[in-house]
């Protein structure tokens, strides 16, 4: 079976990568689908809730407040699981997490180990990592176990293989799985040969990897909300379970939770509460895992932290209602991100994550249309932190030799220059009426060359006209009517 | 009123039709128009695409210009929302406390034009006349930033002779956003291409907006398809009179 890189590392620019994406019907046609209907379902059980703004905001709060005193309650969470009979981990990035997981697993001899669906041991990689110590992952949650047989990548943070319609998982299904000849596209057929497979493993296999969506520091207690019931089994049945998670996913007390159990649900799968929500506080004699360990993975988390601007990026409860909603995602898909985290909140999170590089092109992946911030059960203002990290990014090229006389900062310049002063705009403005006639048939511009060859590729130009607005205000009302307020600048 | 026209750089330049409806439909309504020559971009652009220092520039010139006035309305959404959302943000991240006092206050002061006649002067009936089939794409920044669709749909439903269709999957991006419609041309019409098919589908001779930069994205592909439809700016279907028509 093939394992992928760590999870975060984007090997191509976006606007290559959804190239390709775009050019791929089957794919348009399954996420398109699929994201269409899961907004219309959002919408209605988001609608049932008079105080939705409300949630939104103390969600936000609490989150915000978790960021301002992330190290308290990281520590409080530390000694709550430690007193519960639990272990904690410290991971400063993806490589030590993996060893410290491969490591424990190592003791114990484990050959094979199941997973819960998790995002943040897909940012690290584990599974390769652990395949490299001759220790087999299984994923148990259906779409993963999909992405899994069909040596594919994950597309959705909810719903890894949104990218796959029934056809395609039974042939993928057929090709791996012993049993499935006569094998149907009937989504409980494939429901059951899934099933036939994973049973045999959650009772055979005594270990377990999750990640976690939530960590109450008061009372150390670990929550894991699906659908599937196969986390309610790799949490119970294996006699060693293995948490990652990532530092931001605690929450100070069970209180708050309340706030994330109605947005959660309802943002993700648009359910009213998921069928499965198991919360468990380290071990107990007789029941449940014998040992419980608890990782706690930076992996440049503390980077964004200090970057107030982006540091409502730590707010994210991975619910993906930003990926269902945007119009960008719902056409490339989630692979031309080339990220654990595609969509929206990839296009933010990933890159702040990683290194400079093909990530410092997915801020731009985004018309700034606000359908995601709009959507977001915690209220990150995604938007922004895309302009705020293409100022990062803009800044950093600027120190370079090449990013500085590249040919967009020397146009932005520029035209900075020009709207410095109203005599130079009228000037550019005449310019360009005359600039632009090679280009002009009849009343259209049909095609530029350069980087506006992007545009002509599927629309006409407007051409300039004779006359601005300026130049027809001047000889209109003449230049003392103008003066009127406005003053000299 | 005195109201002082902010026409933005875009339709200066490209569409100064627009904003001769503008001062047109506020004339006919009796107030009074100037135009503050010293004008020129709000920094939109530079904003977007990360050049901040440029931006903070070109925000202390439009201070600079548009203090004095005392009303400022703007034919373009995405232009007002620069100057009411992000002047006081950026002015609040530089942690300039005369900024941040000078920012706010010009906040209040600037108006997207049919947010202006609604809201501001209670106007929902313009006098307009315009006997065609048309369909209102509201874009993203009125729609989300501002949310003045209602303002902008009450206009048109008072404009005579004028056939309101509604468009099917109105409220997603037209595919525009700015530099996005370049750098990432091929997911920018792939929206577009959606974008274009729905307005076909209403049957509708002219989709019209409030900002003529995602209506020429639109109007770009319009042409190219030879569909045998256009876009216009709601000012200029506004500023239509019978009276006009006759001339």
């Amino acid at each position: 079976m093939t394992d992928f890189a760590p999870g975060i590392v984007v090997e191509r620019d976006f606007p290559d990568a959804a190239r390709d994406a775009l050019a791929n019907t089957q794919l348009r046609r399954n996420i398109g689908k699929a994201t269409n209907t899961i907004r219309a379902k959002r919408l209605k059980v988001v609608g049932e809730m008079p105080d939705w703004q409300e949630l939104r905001e103390a969600g936000r709060q609490i989150k915000a407040q978790v960021a301002r005193h992330l190290d308290t309650h990281l520590l409080k969470l530390e000694e709550a699981v430690t007193a519960a009979g639990g272990r904690v981990h410290w991971a400063r990035d993806g490589e030590e997490a993996n060893r410290i997981i491969g490591e424990i697993l190592a003791r114990h001899g484990a050959r094979e180990v199941l997973k819960i669906k998790s995002l943040t041991t897909d940012e690290t990689g584990l599974n390769s990592a652990l395949a490299q110590r001759g220790i087999s992952a299984i994923e148990t949650d259906l779409a993963e176990v999909i992405v899994q047989l069909g040596e594919d990548r994950s597309s959705h943070i909810l719903v890894p293989a949104i990218h796959r319609n029934r056809a395609e998982i039974r042939e993928i299904f057929k090709r791996k799985l012993a049993g499935t000849e006569n094998l149907s596209d009937e989504p409980a057929e494939l429901a059951g040969a899934a099933r036939r497979y994973l049973r045999e493993k959650f009772l055979t296999v005594p270990f377990a990897i999750s990640g976690a969506n939530f960590a109450v520091a008061e009372t150390g207690s670990v929550a894991i909300f699906e659908s599937e019931g196969n986390g309610r089994m790799c949490l119970t049945l294996p006699k060693v379970l293995i948490s990652l998670m990532g530092i931001e996913k605690v929450i100070p007390s069970w209180r708050d939770m309340e706030v994330f159990l109605q947005t959660l649900p309802r943002s993700s799968t648009a359910e009213r509460m998921n069928p499965y929500n198991s919360v468990w506080s380290g071990t107990r004699a007789g029941e449940g895992p014998e040992e419980f360990h608890l990782v706690l993975l930076d992996n440049g988390r503390t980077d964004v932290l200090a970057d107030e601007p982006a540091r409502e990026t730590l707010a994210c409860i991975r619910c993906s209602a930003c990926l269902n909603v945007c119009p960008v995602y719902e056409r490339t898909g989630g692979h031309a991100y080339g990220s654990t985290y595609p969509g929206p909140i990839g296009a933010i999170l990933t890159p702040q994550l990683n290194q400079p590089g093909p990530a410092e092109t997915l801020p731009y992946a985004s018309s700034l249309c606000g359908a995601c911030f709009e959507a977001c059960p915690v209220k990150i203002d995604i938007p922004r932190i895309l302009v705020h990290l293409r100022g990062k990014i803009v800044g950093r090229k600027k120190e370079t030799l090449a990013g500085k006389f590249s040919g967009e900062a020397i146009a932005m310049a520029a035209m900075a220059r020009i709207f410095g002063s109203a005599r130079l705009f009228e000037l550019a403005q005449k310019s360009a009426v005359i600039g632009q006639k090679p280009f002009v048939r009849g009343n259209v511009i049909p095609s530029l060359p350069g980087p506006m060859a992007g545009w002509t590729a599927m629309r006409d130009v407007t051409p300039v006209p004779k006359q601005s607005f300026r130049q027809w205000w001047r000889a209109e009302r003449g230049a003392e009517s103008s003066a009127k307020p406005g003053g000299s600048a | 009123m005195q109201v002082s026209l902010f026409i933005s750089c875009f339709n200066d330049t490209l569409f100064p039709q627009t904003g001769q409806a503008v001062v047109s439909v506020l004339e006919r309504l009796g107030h009074s128009v100037d135009f503050p020559m010293e004008q020129t971009c709000c920094g939109q652009m530079h904003l977007n695409s990360g050049y901040r220092d440029e931006t903070v520039g070109l925000m202390r010139r439009f201070l600079d210009v548009f203090e004095p006035c005392d009303v400022i309305v703007c034919p373009s959404s995405s232009c007002v929302s620069t100057v009411r959302t992000s002047y006081p943000r950026l002015a609040r991240e530089m942690g300039d406390a005369e900024l941040i006092r000078r920012t706010d206050a010009l906040a209040g002061k600037v108006f997207e034009f049919s947010e202006f006649l609604v809201r501001k002067l209670g106007v929902e009936d313009v006098g307009a006349y315009y006997p065609h089939r048309v369909t209102y794409h509201p874009t993203c920044n009125s729609l989300r930033a501002l949310k003045i669709t209602d303002a902008a749909l009450a206009l048109l439903r008072n404009v005579r002779g004028l056939e309101l269709i509604e468009l099917p999957k109105s409220e997603e991006c037209c595919g525009f956003g700015g530099t996005f419609a370049v750098k990432n041309a091929d997911t920018s019409i792939a929206m577009l291409t959606d974008k274009l098919a729905n307005i076909r589908s209403t049957q509708a001779e002219v989709c019209t907006a409030v900002d003529n930069s995602c209506l020429m994205h639109i109007a770009g592909g319009l042409s190219r398809e030879r569909s045998g439809r256009r876009a216009l700016h709601l000012a200029e279907i506004l500023a239509s009179t019978e009276e006009g028509m006759r001339q």
